[in-house]
């Protein structure tokens, strides 16, 4: 009998997150200097940036720690917001997520905060160039000189960022003009256009990077607040077939019909 | 009613081992900790995004035939769990373990699915390869 416990507790142990995130190689060779290009993906396991209930850092999980400062604005547009996961989560047929009812683009931040899967980074001499796979999305994060415009001309779903090097191994990205129809993250949290977002991509070694999302949005939260924290990733071999992962409206009326979501989209 | 061969709760065993997976729809329409088994015949194996799902035919203790629907991720996830656009094919008999929907609709969302050959399909992350395997050389 305890050597049947034995067995399965080594077995969970090695399927669990926990046990995948013992399997790091002991001493990772330093990174080079202004480079964080490569293939990443979530160091702890694929499932470590779904964030299902919202941010990982903040998830929407009704703990007291989690509260958001929201200002009156943002608490009204929160509770306008019906969420399919998290303390506030209602029937499929009454979300009103549009990345989930309609399959719009989520764009930024929740980029960063649902569904963060393998990771393409490219650089030029102009440019960090980020490739996400879920969306089958990509953006480009200016790293020319360049200030952030103050006043973008019209919002995007994805914003425009700017990005400078603070350290030899940190690249900090700003990013505004972002387009506040989308969702801060899958839980509902609310942003609006005065949005100033900041990524902080470190790379701790060769193999390792750790990304950090802060969210600056004085008319939806009292505070910044850090939605991200040094959320590990690592590098995977150049030659990794980064998969298609996306929402096909044509595909996804086909599931909803079948599941019987009463998705609210298909009645309109 | 539905003809269900095993009804067993696995909930501890599979909340150890299992990496989440966030439905599109959420998770408010499934039964919490449901675990239900029953045979059947594959009518349809939808290869799709935002998620898969199977289309399969039970018969119920009257001899009824019961139409049952069941998600499982979307297609990248789901080539990391071994599956294919091929796993499964109409007239193919099956037996599907899945967490089920409340109210009783034939609804569910798969946990593993066994075939006549004996293999197992299982919407559970097999163990990572080793760290020399996956982390690029320096």
């Amino acid at each position: 009998m305890l050597r049947r416990l034995v067995t399965l507790a080594i077995a969970v142990l090695m399927f669990s997150p926990l046990g995948r995130a013992q399997n790091a190689r002991p001493d990772p060779a330093p990174a080079q200097r202004h480079d964080i290009s490569g293939i990443w993906d979530p160091a702890n396991g694929p499932g470590d940036g779904i964030g299902g209930t919202g941010s990982k850092a903040m998830p929407e999980d009704g703990k007291p720690e989690h509260q958001l400062p929201y200002t009156a604005l943002g608490l009204q547009k929160l509770n306008a917001s019906k969420p399919g996961n998290g303390a506030r989560m209602v029937q499929p047929g009454e979300i009103n997520d549009p990345a989930v009812v309609l399959c719009d683009p989520q764009g930024l931040p929740r980029e960063d905060l649902y569904e963060l899967r393998t990771t393409q980074i490219l650089q030029t001499p102009v440019s960090v160039i980020i490739l996400y796979e879920f969306d089958k999305i990509w953006r480009v994060i200016w790293t020319d000189g360049r200030e952030l415009d103050k006043d973008p001309p019209e919002p995007r779903w994805f914003g425009y960022s700017v990005g400078k090097w603070e350290d030899d191994y940190t690249l900090v990205v700003q990013t505004n003009g972002t387009d506040e129809r989308t969702w801060l993250d899958k839980a509902g949290r609310p942003h609006s256009a005065d949005l100033l977002m900041e990524e902080r991509f470190h790379r701790v070694n060769h193999d390792r990077l750790e990304l950090t999302v802060t969210i600056n949005d004085p008319k939806m939260y009292t505070k910044p607040w850090v939605a991200l924290d040094k959320f590990p990733m690592k590098l995977l071999p150049p030659t990794t077939d980064v998969r298609e992962m996306m929402c096909s409206v044509s595909e996804f009326r086909e599931y909803d019909k079948a599941m019987r979501f009463n998705n609210p989209a298909d009645k309109q | 009613m539905r003809k269900v061969t095993t009804i067993f709760l696995v909930a501890v065993g599979l909340s150890a081992v299992s990496v989440p997976l966030f439905a599109h729809h959420g998770n408010a329409a499934f039964e919490a900790g449901s675990s239900v088994t029953v045979k059947g015949t594959v009518t349809e194996w939808y290869w799709a995004n935002p998620h898969c799902f199977l289309k399969f035919d039970v018969k119920d203790d009257k001899g009824s035939v019961v139409h049952w629907v069941a998600e499982t991720s979307n297609p990248a996830d789901m080539v990391n769990r071994g599956w294919a656009k091929q796993s499964l094919k109409p007239g193919e008999e099956v037996t599907v373990t899945m967490q089920v929907v409340k109210g009783g609709n034939p609804i569910g969302r798969v946990q593993q699915i066994v075939l006549a050959n004996g293999r197992i399909l299982s919407t559970q992350l097999p163990p990572e390869p080793k760290p020399t395997d996956t982390v690029a050389k320096p």
